[in-house]
């Protein structure tokens, strides 16, 4: 079973700044990490490989810096780890991203499963995964928290919902993204970080894939980003004091007067 | 301090101290207050390969030597000094194979424990003979192709959790130390029993228990080296693994210390951060310089032995000396420096202290480390003449 699992660097931080000039991520001073839910992912991929043999690619679209990503990948038992770097890709929004990400996993060839992190600790779009799938023309399965069963040619999944899970299957080739209930990733080994030293990162660039210049980078990218801001924190609000039925009666007129 | 590190130690490092504050601080006080054996712990060090950090690479580890071993100690025992003696207990159990062990032997036994698969165990003390070996009690009477053991050990860390034992016993009572010999005891070999679990003071999450041997059958393969070595093997052992206990205090030592530091700036009394007194400036000023003199000899002591000097042992004392004392010493003043907040379980600097004690006491107690100093002066002295 060959799968590839797509993974983004991110800055570690929560509390993420924004360059007003520019309007993008201010990455300086800020460590860098795989994105926290394509850790589940990479797990999940290195697991199918321990059951069902294969291959774990991981792919990445970054600054050339992006390889430490890769490598980590790798210590945790990824087998090899592609990263796509090239000026023309900066500025990418997530369809023009989700594009080139796809048109690598077609160089790359033959694959059984895509998966992804539900969405990035920085962005937060969850856009790229579904992207890829559109534009490899493939089905997508959004949120998975367990695969149930790997079948001749479907894979058996159970989907998150906020009021609980669906069970879907999907024909394989397919992209699955992964929440993080699914599993727990597992730490380095000392080999698997020794690999990953020697491990050799294969770099592409535009000029290694059949890409059509007008769909990548900042030129590519439909979207156009404004302004960016904090919206205000919210204000006290109202706290009713005193009986509690008196109270719940205020309550209920106070609602009725704001709707 | 720059210990100048190569890549690979480095990495040892950095994983073992990422294992210690991911999956062992989270839990140390559920293991101390429930005197539980950490096996999850175990299967997460096993999985990370640190358990073949000090087994050459044909026995199935990554092939370094003490340097990597005490390296890996002090960073699980910063995080609790209980859970990092199921590792380093190990070791101790496994030197006894790894110096005097033959080429079947150690293919035997190695692998499992490289892989983490197996813990192992040393058992040499008795109720009646702790430091003085001579009175050991346990014997191994030879019959045909056997050994037939009988006696009682006490205090064995890793006891009952352990598969793969080295005992000492005597072959020959009427020679002394020179009538003691070695040997492998599996786990399961009937006649091998475990007695009475012991409730201690701190390394908690440690198992520290009775060996009973009764008409213990084993074949005579599991002989260390030659009859009457038994004295041998365990000096030579102790000599290898001190610094590892010297790495465990070290790691309890700064564990306690990062708290105490932490805690100074954000205490507030008198309208200030309490760190900001001179008082308990010199009491961190005073810690941090005693632990990094600790860290440097136990590895320069670790680097001496991976080298292949011969008489390790005086230094590997002094590391365990120096590191135990200053671990009690530190340790102490960190609960000081906490305060009455300190005394309490609630929180965690008290148990450091608890822990610290054993390191002046086992694998040799600090007395008899600085008679095996003082006999190696002494020996100098005679040689030069």
């Amino acid at each position: 079973m060959n799968i590839i699992v797509c993974i983004k660097q991110v800055p570690e931080t929560t509390d993420v700044k924004i360059d007003p000039e520019t309007n993008t991520l201010i990455r300086e001073g800020v460590a860098s990490i795989i994105n926290p839910f394509d850790t589940y992912a990479i797990e999940e991929g290195v697991r199918l490989r321990e059951k069902f043999g294969g291959k774990v690619t991981v792919l990445s679209m970054g600054p050339p810096q992006a390889q430490e990503a890769l490598r980590e990948a790798i210590s945790v038992g990824a087998d090899e780890g592609v990263l796509l770097s090239d000026r023309a890709f900066a500025g990418s929004d997530t369809w023009a991203t989700s594009y080139t990400l796809a048109k690598a996993i077609e160089k790359i060839g033959a694959f059984d499963i895509i998966l992804c992190g539900k969405q990035a600790s920085d962005g937060d779009t969850a856009q790229v995964g579904p992207g890829i799938s559109t534009h490899l023309d493939i089905p997508q399965v959004t949120y998975v928290k367990k695969i149930e069963e790997i079948k001749e040619n479907a894979v058996k999944v159970e989907r998150m919902t906020e009021g609980g899970f669906e069970i879907i299957e999907a024909p394989i080739p397919c992209l699955m993204t992964v929440v993080k209930e699914i599993n727990e990733p597992r730490l380095p080994s000392l080999r698997g970080k020794m690999k990953a030293r020697k491990a050799e990162i294969k770099v592409m660039t535009s000029k290694d894939l059949d890409l059509d210049p007008s769909k990548i980078g900042l030129n590519g990218s439909p979207t156009k980003v404004m302004k960016i801001f904090t919206p205000p924190p919210r204000k006290g609000g109202q706290i009713l004091q005193g009986e509690a039925d008196r109270v719940a009666a205020d309550l209920v007129e106070l609602l009725k007067s704001e709707v | 301090m720059d210990y100048l590190l190569t890549e690979e130690q480095v990495m040892i490092r950095d994983l073992a101290r990422r294992i210690a504050e991911e999956k062992i601080r989270p839990v140390a006080a559920k293991y101390d207050e429930g005197e539980e054996f950490p096996w999850p712990i175990v299967k997460v060090l096993a999985d990370s390969d640190l358990c073949g950090i000090y087994i050459p690479e044909e026995y199935g580890g990554t092939g370094g030597g003490v340097t990597e071993l005490v390296l890996a100690t002090e960073e699980l025992s910063k995080a609790c000094g209980g859970i990092a003696l199921a590792f380093a207990a190990t070791a101790l159990g496994i030197y006894p194979i790894l110096l005097y062990g033959s080429d079947e032997q150690k293919k035997k036994y190695l692998p499992d424990i490289a892989k983490g698969k197996k813990l192992a165990a040393f058992a040499i003390t008795e109720a009646e003979a702790g430091s003085d070996v001579g009175s050991i009690r346990t014997t191994a009477k030879k019959e045909g192709d056997h050994y037939i053991l009988n006696g009682t050990k006490q205090w064995i860390t890793n006891g009952g959790e352990a598969e793969t034992y080295t005992v000492i016993a005597m072959t020959n009572k009427s020679k002394g130390t020179r009538g003691a010999s070695a040997f492998i005891v599996e786990k399961g070999t009937p006649g091998f029993d475990f007695g009475k679990k012991e409730d201690k003071l701190g390394i908690r999450a440690s198992a520290t228990r009775e060996l009973v041997f009764t008409d213990c059958k084993i074949p005579k393969e599991n002989l260390l080296g030659r009859e009457g070595m038994g004295f041998i093997v365990a000096m030579k052992t102790f000599d290898n693994s001190r610094p590892g206990v010297a790495a465990q205090a070290v790691g309890i030592a700064q564990g306690a210390f990062d708290l105490a530091l932490k805690y100074a700036h954000e205490r507030q009394q008198f309208g200030r951060s309490i760190s900001s007194f001179q008082g308990i400036q010199f009491m961190l000023a005073d810690m941090a310089t005693e632990i990094e003199a600790a860290r440097a000899l136990v590895i320069s002591s670790a680097r001496m032995i991976d080298s292949g000097a011969k008489d390790v042992g005086a230094v590997s004392a002094m590391a365990k000396i120096y590191a135990s004392d200053i671990a009690m010493k530190v340790t102490v003043d960190c609960v000081q420096i906490y305060g009455g907040y300190g005394y309490m379980k609630d929180y965690p600097v008290e148990k450091y202290m608890r822990d610290a004690k054993i390191t002046q006491i086992y694998e040799g107690t600090n007395q008899v480390q600085r008679n095996v100093i003082a006999a190696a002066l002494i020996k100098s002295l005679v040689k030069k003449k």
